[in-house]
């Protein structure tokens, strides 16, 4: 008996190690081992995976993933690791370089595969908007993505991370039922807002809502006094009541804007990472149910 | 166009653009003599090793107080003091140049910087936040350069003549008098306070700019001290105006604008001023006859 059990299982062994190398070593461990790059994509893994993955976030909350130099405890971790999730699109420009130092030879998931990928204008050339997650429709598509990877590395667990992903993806579907409504009671020629940093190209298409970003606000380039002229007059006279500041930016110049214009700051906006544990935009649905309990109540002014 | 509107309304119709010239002419008071004393004390590089030099402070401040601008500048602050009073006493008591000292000096306190920010595994591009643009004056930044100026212009009138005559001969200072020293470390302060309240107000590239390129330019203009501090303000005035301007009617970046503009007026005193380039060739000159 031990003798027909023990050949089963160095079949299996070696079938293991020719296809599922990884999946072998979930199993010995119990739990999966996986690794996101930014805040937002490793809440969304923490839910899929639930109890059966472990996951850690390179680019931890308030932390800006554009600018991230990766460090070696990052690549020490990607050894480790047996599933790794990336935005894509983009997003993270350091990722490459990071896997090419580490001979990482487990799976790679984009999250942003099969999301119809938006332009925007950086600098004056078009380049592809990684910012896909603000909108929860493509929430829906990484939820997929993010099962459908774990399911890879870890068949046994496969059905419990499709349930998880299917009550997750419910959750996300009322949300955004809600945002829309949300935004559907505010009058369609209010639905403007002046923000920092252009991060919510998807959020725009998705939902009908105008964001203006001044060039220069956002970004390493520094901003010239027409644009700042002329983002006033577009205030004044079209009558834009919605200012945001970002968790991550000098909000000084938006300010300035503010006093000229008399509009008050609405208050910060969750873009590119989630907050801390603490404060109210810890997770992705509470992210996006914080950028919109403000955005509404500023479209529609006082 | 008419030239009202040209030169007058981008100013009249917007504060913004008030509180920009307001900030810049300001800080071109103190920032124009101070930067004449550091050419003349060939320390002309300070301005940028300072732009790296703040880090730790800076670092510091965030760690305690967040994403807070105030704490960041009072640490910026601290780092810079301790750099460049660093630097200058290795430079006393060695035979270091002053260059040299606060080269190491900068190195080092920059890499605590970036092993303090790392340290909370936070990868916020801190001097990003901590340095302003001169289109976003609030009232704390004009508040802050207007004392800065303030203190450097009576700090300047009190240490006139011990700063001068070391720019001269600091051997001669320092055979008649003791004040050489003081002067010198109270100098250094002033510096650091220009620099670091200049890039919390206005940008590294603002503040270095119209400290360094506008004396470097009046040196063309000038022999003595007092007209080249003159020149200097006045030429960082001028930059100030005509590259808001041109910011303005253009849609260029402003910090960019005006320190070209100060850039264009440098390489047009190199040439034509009466101790530019042209001058100092076609000149007569007068052998000595026995």
């Amino acid at each position: 008996m031990t003798k027909i059990l023990n050949s089963v299982l160095a079949c299996a062994t070696i079938m293991a190690g020719a296809i599922l190398a990884s999946s072998s070593v979930a199993q010995a461990q119990g739990k999966v081992k996986a690794l996101a790059s930014f805040s937002i994509l490793g809440d969304m893994v923490a839910r899929v995976g639930g109890d059966l993955v472990e996951v850690t976030t390179i680019v931890g909350p308030n932390s800006d993933t554009h600018v991230y130099e990766p460090k070696p405890s990052d690549a020490v971790a990607l050894t480790g690791t047996q599933i790794f999730f990336v935005n894509g699109l983009g997003f993270e420009g350091w990722m490459e370089r990071l896997i090419g130092s580490t001979s990482f030879k487990g799976e790679t998931v984009i999250a942003s595969t099969g999301v119809k990928s938006r332009t925007m204008l950086e600098d004056g050339v078009e380049e592809t908007d990684p910012h896909a997650w603000q909108s929860l429709s493509n929430g829906l598509v990484y939820v997929k993505n993010i099962a459908d990877g774990l399911c890879k590395v870890d068949q046994v667990d496969c059905a419990n991370f499709r349930k998880n992903a299917e009550i997750y993806s419910a959750e996300i579907s009322a949300l955004d039922a809600e945002v829309k409504a949300k935004i559907a009671a505010v009058p369609a020629q209010k639905r403007k807002v002046i923000t920092t940093h252009d991060a919510f190209g998807y959020f725009s298409a998705a939902y009908g809502v105008a964001f203006m970003a001044p060039e220069g606000i956002s970004t390493e380039s520094e901003a010239s006094a027409a644009d700042v002229a002329k983002l006033i007059e577009q205030i004044k006279s079209q009558n834009v009541s919605a200012l945001f500041v970002e968790n991550m930016s000098d909000p000084r110049l938006l300010e300035q804007i503010g006093r000229e214009t008399g509009v008050k700051i609405g208050g910060k906006l969750y873009a590119d990472a989630l907050s801390e544990k603490n404060e109210n935009a810890a997770t992705y649905l509470d992210m996006f149910k914080n950028n919109i309990s403000l955005l509404a109540p500023a479209m529609v002014g006082s | 166009m008419t030239a009202f509107e040209f030169l007058i309304s981008p100013f009249a119709d917007y504060a913004f653009m008030r509180r920009a010239l307001a900030g810049a002419c300001i800080l071109s008071i103190s920032a124009g003599p101070v930067g004449v004393f550091l050419m003349l004390r060939r320390m002309s590089l300070m301005g940028d090793a300072m732009a790296h030099a703040i880090l730790p402070g800076a670092a510091i401040g965030f760690l305690f107080a967040g994403l807070a601008i105030l704490p960041m500048t009072f640490g910026g602050l601290a780092a810079g003091l301790l750099v460049a009073l660093g630097a200058g006493a290795v430079s006393r008591l060695t035979t270091q140049y002053e260059d040299a000292s606060l080269a190491a000096f900068y190195l080092i306190s920059l890499a605590l910087g970036v092993l303090l920010i790392s340290l909370k595994g936070s990868s916020i591009d801190l001097m990003h936040v901590l340095f302003g643009t001169v289109l976003a004056l609030n009232d704390d930044a004009l508040v802050l350069i207007g004392s800065i100026a303030s203190i450097t212009v009576v700090g300047l009138a009190i240490m006139w003549r011990p700063l001068f005559a070391e720019c001269l001969d600091p051997v001669f200072l320092r055979s008649v008098s003791r004040t050489g020293p003081i002067a010198h470390f109270m100098f250094l302060m002033l510096v650091v306070l220009n620099l670091v309240g200049g890039f919390q107000a206005l940008g590294t590239l603002l503040a270095v700019g119209l400290m360094m390129l506008p004396a470097a330019a009046a040196r063309f203009w000038a022999r003595d001290l007092e007209p080249m501090c003159l020149v200097a303000i006045l030429i960082a005035v001028a930059s100030s105006y005509a590259g808001l301007v041109i910011s303005f009617h253009w849609s260029l970046a402003s910090g960019p604008s005006i320190i070209l503009t100060a850039g264009v007026i440098y390489l047009a005193s190199l040439l034509f001023a009466p101790r530019g380039i042209l001058a100092s060739q076609f000149k007569p000159t007068h052998h000595r006859t026995a």
